[in-house]
Formats: structure tokens, sequence, C-alpha cells
């Protein structure tokens, strides 16, 4: 990054707004191999925590009348299942469980990555590539063993005129194969340059004379954060529909 | 942030010396194993918790609600029926209850009119009776009266007679007076 070191020389203004994306050895100092335990291993581990507490123990009591817990619970249950109902048909609401999983971990991973001096999971993009990854190769493989060849036709648009569709079936070929790649770097981007942009602010807030714009950066970027959060979350969600979609219903 | 620049060696390439990124995190390749294999963990661990527990339970939970509310819709419909229903039986009872009084009303009007008819009857015959026995007691009166008239008119003009100077036999007298009175 070119902020790495831009400090100055006299009030020792320094950025370091990636540093807070380092994956680092929960205990001790040592090499970060496949199995340590690191920073990363207690945020994932603290979304499972906020999955269980919200979906497991909000809704506990299986109340008629909803608790506030319980309510919020149901509320995420039916926007996902409205979401994929909508979006791929009855049909593709025997993936619903797999869907709401990629949904409550995006948005807990981002909502926790809010938290002041957390690690953000989904910043990265071997956490988000994975999952962008799993989709595409899983909705790749489903739209070959329901619609067998007949998947292809995805690429090949039938409304178009005949001289055209060779061209768009490249076109769509080369698009299906960005699918992940947009897919993922879209949320670890997202969120990442929320948080970096939140952290050049806060350095921003070392000098005396800038520092009530910097706060009050530092709050709007917050808030803008919070938004960006929910809302990737919920793009991610709803691609994976489309793509799921397309894998059920490739026709166009 | 300025704070983790306590310095400890590199352990990464990743690293620099002062604890400070180099480059991004993000494309640092010697984490990305640590990350992928931890997230799979996760990404299990919350599906089988969706799908095991949390979802299976929401989703009875909305089933249980929509019955529930299904239901007491219908139990409304059901009380709403009966309502009305009850409401018509009252109705009804309402109208009966008129029309038997009216009946009943109109039975003792009848029996009143005829008891008094027969009353009025009785009381009739009762003047009538009386009637006619004032008329017989009034003719016995009159007739009396003639008879004693004739006595009267006898018994003085014999004393007229006598008064006279006369005499004269009572028959006589007597034929002459039922001749007057005739005449």
């Amino acid at each position: 990054m070119a902020t790495e070191s831009a400090e100055t020389a006299d009030g020792g203004l320094v950025f370091h707004p990636m540093d807070q994306f380092i994956v680092k050895p929960l205990f001790g100092h040592g090499e970060v191999g496949m199995f340590t335990i690191t920073n990363v291993t207690l945020w994932l581990f603290l979304a499972i925590v906020a999955v269980v507490l919200m979906m497991v123990l909000g809704t506990s009591k299986r109340a008629i009348v909803p608790s506030r817990s319980q309510s919020v619970a149901e509320l995420a249950y039916g926007f996902v299942y409205k979401m994929v109902e909508d979006v791929t048909g009855k049909d593709g609401l025997k993936y619903f469980p797999y869907i709401m999983t990629l949904f409550m971990f995006i948005v807990f991973a981002n909502f926790l990555g809010l938290i002041p001096m957390s690690f953000t999971t989904t910043s990265h993009f071997a956490v988000t590539v994975v999952l962008a990854l799993s989709v595409f190769l899983t909705v790749t493989v489903l739209g070959f063993v329901k619609n067998g060849a007949g998947f292809l036709s995805l690429f090949w648009v039938s409304s178009a005129p005949l001289a055209l569709r060779p061209v768009l079936a490249l076109i769509e070929l080369i698009s299906y194969f960005v699918r992940p790649v947009s897919h993922s770097i879209r949320l670890a981007g997202n969120v990442m340059a929320g948080h970096a942009v939140i952290k050049v602010f806060a350095g921003f807030a070392a000098i005396a004379a800038i520092s009530p714009i910097s706060v009050l950066a530092i709050t709007a970027m917050y808030g803008l954060e919070i938004l960006v959060a929910f809302i990737q979350a919920y793009v991610f969600t709803i691609l994976t529909c489309v793509y799921l979609k397309d894998a059920l219903h490739p026709h166009h | 942030m300025a704070t983790e620049t306590h310095g400890a060696e590199a352990v990464s390439t990743c690293v620099d010396s002062h604890g400070s990124a180099v480059g991004m995190p993000q494309l640092c390749g010697d984490w990305i194993g640590n990350q992928v294999f931890w997230l799979v963990i996760t990404l299990v661990v919350i599906y089988f918790v969706l799908a095991r527990i949390a979802l299976p339970r929401i989703a009875a939970v909305l089933a249980e609600r929509q019955g529930t509310i299904t239901n007491d819709i219908a139990a409304a419909e059901d009380l709403k029926r009966k309502a009305e229903e009850a409401e018509a039986a009252y109705d009804k009872a309402l109208a009966d209850a008129r029309a038997e009084a009216q009946v009943i009303a109109q039975k003792a009007r009848d029996d009143i009119k005829a008891d008094l008819d027969v009353a009025m009857e009785k009381a009739d015959a009762e003047i009538a009776a009386k009637a006619a026995g004032s008329e017989k007691a009034i003719a016995e009166i009159r007739d009396s009266a003639l008879a004693n008239v004739e006595v009267v008119a006898k018994d003085t003009a014999g004393a007229i007679v006598a008064a006279l100077g006369a005499s004269a036999d009572d028959a006589k007298i007597a034929a002459a007076v039922d001749a007057q009175l005739k005449g």
C-alpha cells in the first residue's frame, strides 16, 4: 500500500490501515500454520456463537407469540426463505439451508467485524473465494446433474438472432467464469475498503486540528459500513440464488 | 494501528519487522491454508446448527402459528355463526310469545264476552220477568180499583138514594150502577 509508509517526520502521523487484516496466532508469536489457532479462528468461532445465540437460543421457547430475539430469528428466516422462493422458485427451496448458512455467516462475520479492534474474516479473499467457489462449483455441477447437456443452453441465447448467437455464447461463457471472481471480490473488497478507510481517518485523528473532522468522518463511515455489512451479505446471497436459478432453469 | 509496532521478529513474509503488514494481507499466501481450514469448519458447524436445529424449529413455530391463526379465525367464524343462530332463536321465541299472548288475550276477551252475554241475557230475562210482574200488579191494582169504584158507587148511590128519602133495594141500585158504568 502507498499509505503504508506515509509518516510525517514531526507529528508521528502513522497510517497502517492494512494492519488490522494481519492474521496472527492467538497464543504466542509463532508462524501461522494450517491448524494454528489464530485471530481468524477466534472471529469465525464468534460468528458461530452469534448464529447459535440468535437462531437456536433465541428460538428456544418456540413461542407462538414470539419474543424479541425469536422474532429477529424468524425475520431472518423469512427474509432468506422468501428470497430463495422468489428468485429460484419452489424447487430451489430444498437448497434453502445452504443459502441460509451463507447468509447467516456473512451477515454475522460482517457485523462482528464492525466491533472496534475486531478482525473481519470476510475482508479476506481467502474466505470469500472459498464461499464463491463453493457456490460456483455447486451450481455448475447441479446444472449438469439436473439438466445434462441442456445446461449448456444457458450459453446459447435462443431469443437472439442466429448470427449473433456464437458471439453471445462466447460472452456468456466468459461472464459465467467471471462470476466467482466478481462474487468474491465484491464482498471482500467492499468490507476491506470500508475498514481501511475508517483506519485512515483514525490515523488523521492524531492531529488535533483535524481530529473533530476525523471523528465525524469515522462516525459517518461507520454508519455506511453498517449498511454495507448488511447489503453485501444480501447481495452475495441473492446472487447465489440467481446462479442457483440458472442451474435449475437454464433456459432463458 | 500505531500501537502494534512493538518489535517482533518477522514470522511471515507478509509482516515487516515492526509487525506491520507488507502489501495487502489479503494477498498473503502464508495464511490462506489456515483461513480456509477454519472457514470450512465454521461453515459446516453453522450448516448443521441451522439445518438440524434452528431451521426446522423456526419452520415448526411458523407453521404452528399459521395453524393457530387459521384455527382462531375458524373458531371466530363459528362463534359468530352461533351468535347469529342464537339471535334468530331469540327473535323467533319473541315472535312466538307475542303470538301466544295475542291468542291468550283474544281468548280472555272471548270468555269475558261470553260471560257478559250470559249475564246480560239473564239480566234481560229478570228485567222482563220483573216488568211482567209489575204489569200484572198494576193490572190487579187497576182491576181492584175498578171494583172498588163499583162498590163505592153502589154504596154512594144507595146512600144518595137514602138521603133523598127514597128507598131502593140493593139489587136495583147495583143494576143501575152497572148500567151507568158500562154506558
